[in-house]
């Protein structure tokens, strides 16, 4: 009976003495192990900037990359998260969204600003940034609608003919973004001309663009409406409760119908001032929609679908992993082996897939 | 036997479609036979490996485009040769192409294993997500690390076939057959195989895990195992398509592949094997005459804008929402009309193209 027991606490404690192990030995290498590659050669202990001790700075900014990263994730995949947690829709065509909120927010700050291809970014005002994100959202939103009404309301619960209608939505869009914005080039929406600046981070003593922090603090921001939205008001408590159970919720005599367009819509919007904020801080091309399929994908599958402290702590998860691996990696010589740094991704969703299917905070598996 | 009319019909349809095929290059111009035929045969053998999850294990993987690239990936790699007059982009080890070949399939194979042991627990729509993910991840991959391939890819991968296969160069011919026997065999490796005493727990697996692991069976087991199987059909059409193309790109196993590879087995029908090459044929087809046709130019003067693509998304739009079955379920539909609507035929999957979820 006692040798049963201990084999089924081995079992139990198995996944965590892996997980636990893998985390520390990252730690450790970043904290100390670390050092600074040399010019010519290097071994398994060198890096881009050396360890966290040594360089306080790079370390800092790593990090607050990673979290500025997972705070765009955040907002992203929170709405994907909501889509799917309620309707257990997979929206495929969800970079799409993300990909026309970027661009629509691009075209509508060009015509604000009147300032051709490159706006000098001092010159643009917190209200030329924001308009363009507003009515991206909007219209995004209004796509959503008209997707989720005409393609989605009349199958619903055939979850995989459901994800194919999306897929073929994802590849109309895709080729109809090309064809009327910008030409397809990739575009950039620019920050208002304030945040083009570093700014003094105290106690941490160190430099960081501050578009970067307006980003993390968006994502905080978008994290608190959607909490408060969720769980402090009737909408969101009925949305919880279709989470749980639709058919009880309908049953209750809620317009669960309704219900499920606001999320549908709502979700949409994410998607687009995503893409606003990510076409800002970088730029948005075509193809970028893939890519953030793939993100919101793997955000959800960490934190599992429907949950909103899951989405912020894939995005978290994801975000670092991402971060950290890309800089953290050791180089030597020329094809090592920072390139390799996708695994890590690959290697976090494999853990979490091994030993909690439906994900960190799913409900069901 | 029964000697239901569908049947007698369809076993007719294909064998007359092998005799044809058979004698393609009489019949045909090159250009059909090396372009059309040839391509629809190797994009429906890997149409045939996703068909075969869906209809048989009830899941849709989006994986098999990546793996069937994974095997052109690892042949690219070992079997160029590098240096002067060789291949300069991949690892070009100049190992035996026989070996390679080899190396290339079962290596292929173990990584679906793998894959598909982490995505076997989870089902239906979490399987798709997963196995995009898989695959998503598996293009960034090869396009980041430059040593294995970079974003212009492995070239003249044909160049180096092992001597049984022959010259695939120049004797297009020969890749046609080969193509064409390979075809076959998959065809005939899947039939067999869900007869046997796995591929029918695997339809049980398929329309109730919960009671088939009741009674005992490893469900998670058995979607690995179908899962590998897929992998290895994968992987003979991902080695025909490096040598019908001759090199090989991070582009074919980028989201647009995959999904193009998803729209053939949902053109043709995710429900029964046949199904892979109809899509194949009528995707490669639509490719090729529709793409400068009347209905693009079409798109322009009603001021819509686009390419192809649009057309080739508003046609898979069509088919998902009209019929799920695709071509192979409208067919079958027809028949169930002719014969009364009682259609009782146990070839069409009852839960093979949507699975019910519970």
């Amino acid at each position: 009976m006692s040798e049963r027991l201990t084999q089924l606490d081995v079992r139990r404690s198995l996944p965590w003495l892996v997980v636990g192990l893998l985390v520390f030995g990252a730690l450790l290498y970043i904290v100390v192990l670390a050092e600074p590659s040399p010019d010519i050669g290097g071994n398994w202990r060198s890096t881009t900037f050396g360890s966290a001790i040594d360089d306080w700075q790079s370390f800092t900014r790593t990090l607050l990359n990673g979290l500025t990263f997972a705070a765009l994730l955040f907002i992203v995949a929170s709405g994907f998260s909501l889509i799917f947690g309620l309707m257990r829709v997979v929206n495929m065509a969800y970079g799409s969204f993300y990909l026309v909120g970027g661009y629509i927010a691009y075209e509508v700050q060009q015509r604000m600003t009147g300032a051709g291809f490159t706006i000098p970014g001092i010159e643009v005002s917190t209200w030329e940034w924001v308009f363009p994100a507003i009515v991206a959202a909007g219209l995004v939103g209004l796509l959503g609608l008209v997707v989720q009404q005409l393609f989605l309301s009349w199958n619903q619960g055939q979850e995989l003919r459901q994800a194919l209608i999306t897929i073929a939505i994802s590849v109309i869009i895709a080729d109809q973004v090309i064809a009327h914005f910008n030409g397809g080039l990739a575009s950039t929406v620019t920050w208002p001309g304030w945040t083009n600046r570093l700014v003094e981070l105290p106690l941490l003593g160190v430099d960081y663009s501050l578009a970067r922090l307006v980003m993390l603090f968006l994502g905080i921001a978008v994290g608190i409406a959607l909490w408060v939205w969720l769980y402090r008001t009737r909408t969101g408590m009925v949305i919880r409760a279709g989470v749980d159970d639709l058919q009880m919720t309908s049953a209750l005599g809620v317009n669960i119908k309704r219900t499920l367009a606001i999320a549908f819509v709502v979700g949409s919007a994410l998607a687009a001032f995503g893409g606003v904020v990510g076409a800002s801080q970088g730029a948005i091309a075509p193809g970028q929609d893939g890519q953030w399929l793939l993100n919101s994908l793997v955000v959800v599958i960490i934190g599992g679908m429907g949950s909103l402290l899951g989405a912020a702590v894939g995005s978290l998860l994801y975000g670092l992993t991402f971060s950290f691996s890309a800089v953290y990696l050791p180089t030597i010589g020329d094809n090592c082996c920072t390139q390799y740094s996708i695994v890590f991704t690959f290697i976090l969703l494999a853990l979490v897939l091994a030993f909690r299917p439906q994900g960190l905070f799913g409900k069901f598996s | 036997m029964t000697r239901d009319p569908k049947q007698i019909t369809e076993r007719t349809i294909g064998l007359v479609a092998v005799c044809v095929l058979l004698l393609a290059p009489a019949l045909f111009s090159d250009y059909w036979v090396d372009v059309i035929l040839t391509q629809m045969l190797i994009v429906g053998i890997a149409a045939a490996s996703l068909i075969f999850l869906a209809a048989y294990g009830g899941m849709i993987s989006l994986a098999q485009t990546a793996l069937a690239g994974t095997a052109g990936f690892i042949l690219g790699n070992l079997a160029t040769v590098g240096g002067e007059g060789g291949e300069s982009k991949g690892l070009a080890l100049g190992w035996d192409p026989t070996l390679s070949l080899v190396i290339a399939i079962v290596g292929t194979v173990l990584i679906g294993l793998f894959f598909g042991a982490i995505a076997a627990r989870s089902t239906g729509i979490y399987f798709l997500m997963i196995t995009l993910t898989f695959s998503v991840i598996g293009f960034y991959f090869v396009g980041q690390v430059t040593v294995i391939s970079g974003f212009s890819g492995i070239g003249g991968i044909n160049r180096y076939t092992p001597g049984f296969i022959g010259d695939m160069v120049n004797d297009r011919y020969r890749l046609f057959y080969i193509a064409l026997g390979v075809a076959l065999f998959v065809y005939a490796v899947i039939r067999f195989v869900v007869r046997t005493p796995f591929g029918l727990s695997l339809q049980g697996v398929r329309d109730e895990p919960v009671r088939m692991s009741s009674l005992g069976y490893a469900v998670p087991l058995h979607r690995t195992l179908a899962f590998g199987l897929a992998a290895f059909f994968a992987a003979l059409s991902g080695v025909l398509l490096v040598w019908w193309q001759g090199q090989v790109a991070p582009g074919d196993v980028g989201l647009p592949a995959t999904i193009d590879l998803l729209v053939v087995a949902v053109i043709g029908g995710l429900a029964r094997i046949e199904g892979a090459w109809v899509g194949a044929l009528a995707f490669i087809l639509i490719g090729n005459y529709i793409r400068d046709s009347w209905l693009t130019r079409l798109l322009d003067d009603l001021h819509i804008g686009g390419s192809f693509n649009t057309i080739i998304g508003l046609i898979f739009l069509l088919i998902v929402i009209v019929s799920p079955d695709g071509l192979v379920g409208l067919w079958d539909r027809l028949w169930g009309r002719i014969q009364g609507g009682g259609d009782s035929d146990a070839t069409v999957a009852p839960a093979g193209a949507v699975p019910r979820e519970v």
